[in-house]
């Protein structure tokens, strides 16, 4: 927490600003959903398993009811067949909520450029960040959390993100 | 070699595979597929052929049937009455081809989404051509035969409808199942799949042979290095080379290793499952020392693209042995700690045992393969039954269940890894030194020092880049013993370098198949169990 320009009031008071506050509060305790359809998934497992261990950065509670998290992960290759349900998940989630793209399918599509693969998530949903590789390490999908945190860090605390964000299932 | 095919009449298809069960023998069938004559440069007989693939009851030979359809009437006689296993081989040929499977009794698409128009294998269907789906279908459709079947209402008997993935978390990935529920007892069910359909035979169609290895190393991602070893050995048979010795126990090696990986991950999940979470620990940290040793070898942790068509990109690395041997240790440490846990454990005996048990002739007709056929008793595994790569001078066992439920099939995953270990430990004391790769220059890469040094090697590494290895015109089916099973590929050649078709024999697929008949009349948390202990990987299952 940067409590650089608070003021102590003696030793029972402490002075900050509300974003601050909000802020400290979200880095540490990310609640992520792991959207896990394929290769990625077995590497969120890792990255949740004891060797990479994801809640040293706060993001160990796995939730699986979107309605309880607020990090979309989605691990592995979307098809145009699963689109409406990752859509669906996205939109049940509350805001504020983040969502990471993990690997080269949910990204881009990879090197599935055919008839089934959706091309990149954020045709769908909106990404902010994303992770490269086929699939990419455990420590490239804590990187991006870490990122995520930086990231929430600067924004505005109490405002609905992504609002002007139109997917290619908004409208249908 | 080229697989021997008899070809028959779409009108008398029927009655000769059912002589060919009944009369000869040919049992288990493997896989149903078609091709697409449309490109082909000498015309055939019609645009549409269906390839059916049976296995004899010894699990020796195999029998490829042939039918031609004519152009103006695309339809056959279903077999789905023969076999379990027709049902959802006839949908996808239905699905990928538009045949029409007549009396087949619920012929709709499986792998595509509902709203799809066209077949995307039909070779005047362009590959990038994707189409957006806007809304799941409710599987009503499927559910309201079962349930009039079973002489049941929705309202008078007050069941509940319970819907299970595609995104859940014991849906081990993108798994659909629509459970009518009586209280907790499953009274039917119904399952969608194809959430992860990835083209990936579309996409063969389009990359030359050894572009293709990546793309196998994702059917089984829990096994990537076996899909590169089953697919190069069934290119290499059509080629008609045979690896160097080491090449070979370099494979034997490596594909035994996988299968251990693919073993932990369905028991650590299994076992998660169940709530079982220390088990995860202690069998989800060798895994990630096996991967440490696999990065370590061919640079990639899951998706290794180790192998290429006539051999490996490079030899084992120095002191990879003492790595090998700490990699086992720990598998066996990880292992005896799971066991000491569970075995003497109620909870865990009393929870699945008898749960979905599934008998040795139903196993068959369902098209199980692999641990889960052998669970059910029946001793066919293709290292003993049709050994090749050495197989027979190891001496490791057969592991066999009795009754084939949900605690089968988890211990005979628990021994086997086992056995794998015994495998790996005797190959490691016979490896000999010497070549890996095929010495041939139209199917081995030169070495880079030739390719810098000389116009020679440079050619021929265009060449080989360019076209692909030209396999000679052909078709072959080519089977492999993968973690879960039978791994087959059915390769159509026109005699270039990329190949005219390739089918996947996935053994998930027809596992999968049964998945909502065994777990009818257990319970909805028993259900859970049994999908954990078929190992449903869906990247195979859907491709």
């Amino acid at each position: 927490m940067d409590l650089s320009n608070t003021h102590m009031l003696d030793d029972a008071v402490v002075t900050t600003t509300i974003d601050t506050v909000v802020s400290w509060g979200r880095e540490a305790s990310l609640w992520p959903f792991v959207f896990g359809t394929a290769c990625c998934a077995i590497e969120f497992m890792s990255t949740a398993a004891s060797r990479y261990d994801i809640s040293r950065f706060g993001a160990e509670v796995l939730r699986f009811s979107p309605r309880h998290a607020d990090l979309l992960v989605v691990a592995g290759t979307v098809s145009y067949k699963q689109a409406p349900i990752l859509k669906q998940i996205y939109d049940q989630m509350p805001e504020p909520k983040w969502v990471i793209a993990v690997g080269a399918c949910a990204c881009t599509g990879g090197f599935y450029d055919n008839y089934t693969t959706l091309q990149g998530i954020d045709e769908i949903i909106p990404v902010d960040v994303y992770v490269a590789g086929c699939p990419p390490r455990p420590e490239a999908i804590l990187d991006a959390v870490l990122d995520i945190k930086r990231q929430l860090k600067r924004e505005p605390k109490f405002e609905v993100r992504n609002t002007d964000f139109k997917g290619k299932l908004d409208d249908v | 070699m080229m697989s021997k095919t008899i070809t028959l009449e779409s009108a008398t298809l029927f009655s000769t595979i059912k002589h060919a069960k009944e009369a000869l023998g040919f049992t288990f069938l493997l896989d149903i597929t078609a091709v697409d004559n449309l490109n082909k440069a000498t015309p055939s007989s019609g645009r549409f052929e269906l390839i059916y693939i049976l296995r004899h009851n010894t699990f020796k030979e195999i029998q490829l049937y042939k039918v031609a359809l004519g152009d103006e009437d695309l339809s056959i006689e279903s077999i789905s009455s023969l076999f379990g296993s027709a049902d959802w081989a006839e949908r996808e040929v239905y699905d990928q081809y538009g045949i029409h499977f007549q009396n087949h009794p619920m012929l709709k698409r499986i792998l595509n989404h509902n709203e799809f128009v066209g077949h995307p294998l039909r070779k005047d269907y362009e590959i990038t051509k994707g189409q957006y789906c806007t809304t799941s279908q409710d599987l009503m459709d499927e559910m309201k035969p079962l349930l009039d079947a079973r002489k049941l209402d929705m309202n008078k008997d007050e069941l509940m409808i319970v819907n299970l993935g595609p995104s859940h978390p014991a849906s081990h990935g993108t798994i659909r199942t629509l459970a009518a529920l009586d209280g907790e007892t499953i009274v039917a069910a119904a399952a969608e799949i194809g959430y992860l359909h990835r083209g990936f035979e579309k996409s063969c169609e389009n990359h030359n042979y050894n572009q293709i290895i990546p793309y196998t190393d994702r059917l089984n991602y829990c096994s990537a290095l076996m899909n590169n070893i089953a697919f190069a050995k069934t290119v290499e048979e059509m080629l008609d080379v045979t690896l160097p010795d080491r090449g070979i126990f370099i494979r034997i090696i490596l594909s035994e290793l996988s299968r251990v990986i693919d073993h932990l991950v369905c028991l650590a999940a299994g076992l998660l499952d169940m709530g079982g979470q220390t088990n995860y620990w202690y069998l989800f940290n060798p895994r990630n020392d096996a991967y440490d040793f696999l990065s370590k070898l061919t640079g990639a942790r899951l998706t290794n693209s180790y192998m290429r068509i006539g051999g490996m990109t490079h030899d084992l690395y120095k002191g990879w042995e003492s790595d090998l041997n700490d990699v086992l240790k720990k598998i066996d440490f990880g292992i005896t700690e799971s066991l000491k846990m569970i075995t003497h454990n109620r909870i865990y005996n009393d929870r699945i045992q008898n749960v979905s048990p599934v008998s040795a002739s139903q196993a068959i007709d369902y098209g199980f393969t692999g641990p889960n056929l052998r669970a059910s008793g029946v001793t066919y595994d293709l290292r003993f039954t049709d050994p090749y790569y050495y197989y027979d001078s190891f001496d490791f066992n057969m592991v066999i269940g009795s009754v084939g439920d949900t605690y089968d099939r988890m211990m005979v995953r628990f021994d086997e890894m086992h056995e794998s270990m015994k495998i790996i430990k005797q190959a490691m004391k016979r490896i000999p030194s010497g070549e890996i790769n095929v010495p041939n220059k139209d199917i081995t890469m030169p070495s880079k020092e030739s390719v810098y040094g000389g116009i020679e090697g440079m050619m021929n590494q265009f060449k080989l880049v360019i076209d692909g290895v030209k396999v000679p015109e052909g078709e072959y089916y080519g089977a492999f013993e993968a973690a879960n099973g039978e791994l087959g590929f059915y390769i159509v050649s026109d005699g270039s370098g990329t190949p005219y078709k390739v089918k996947v024999r996935p053994p998930s697929f027809y596992h999968m198949a049964a998945y909502p008949k065994i777990i009818e009349n257990y319970q909805l948390a028993d259900a859970i169990m049994t999908l954990g202990s078929l190992n449903i990987i869906a990247g195979e299952m859907d491709r």
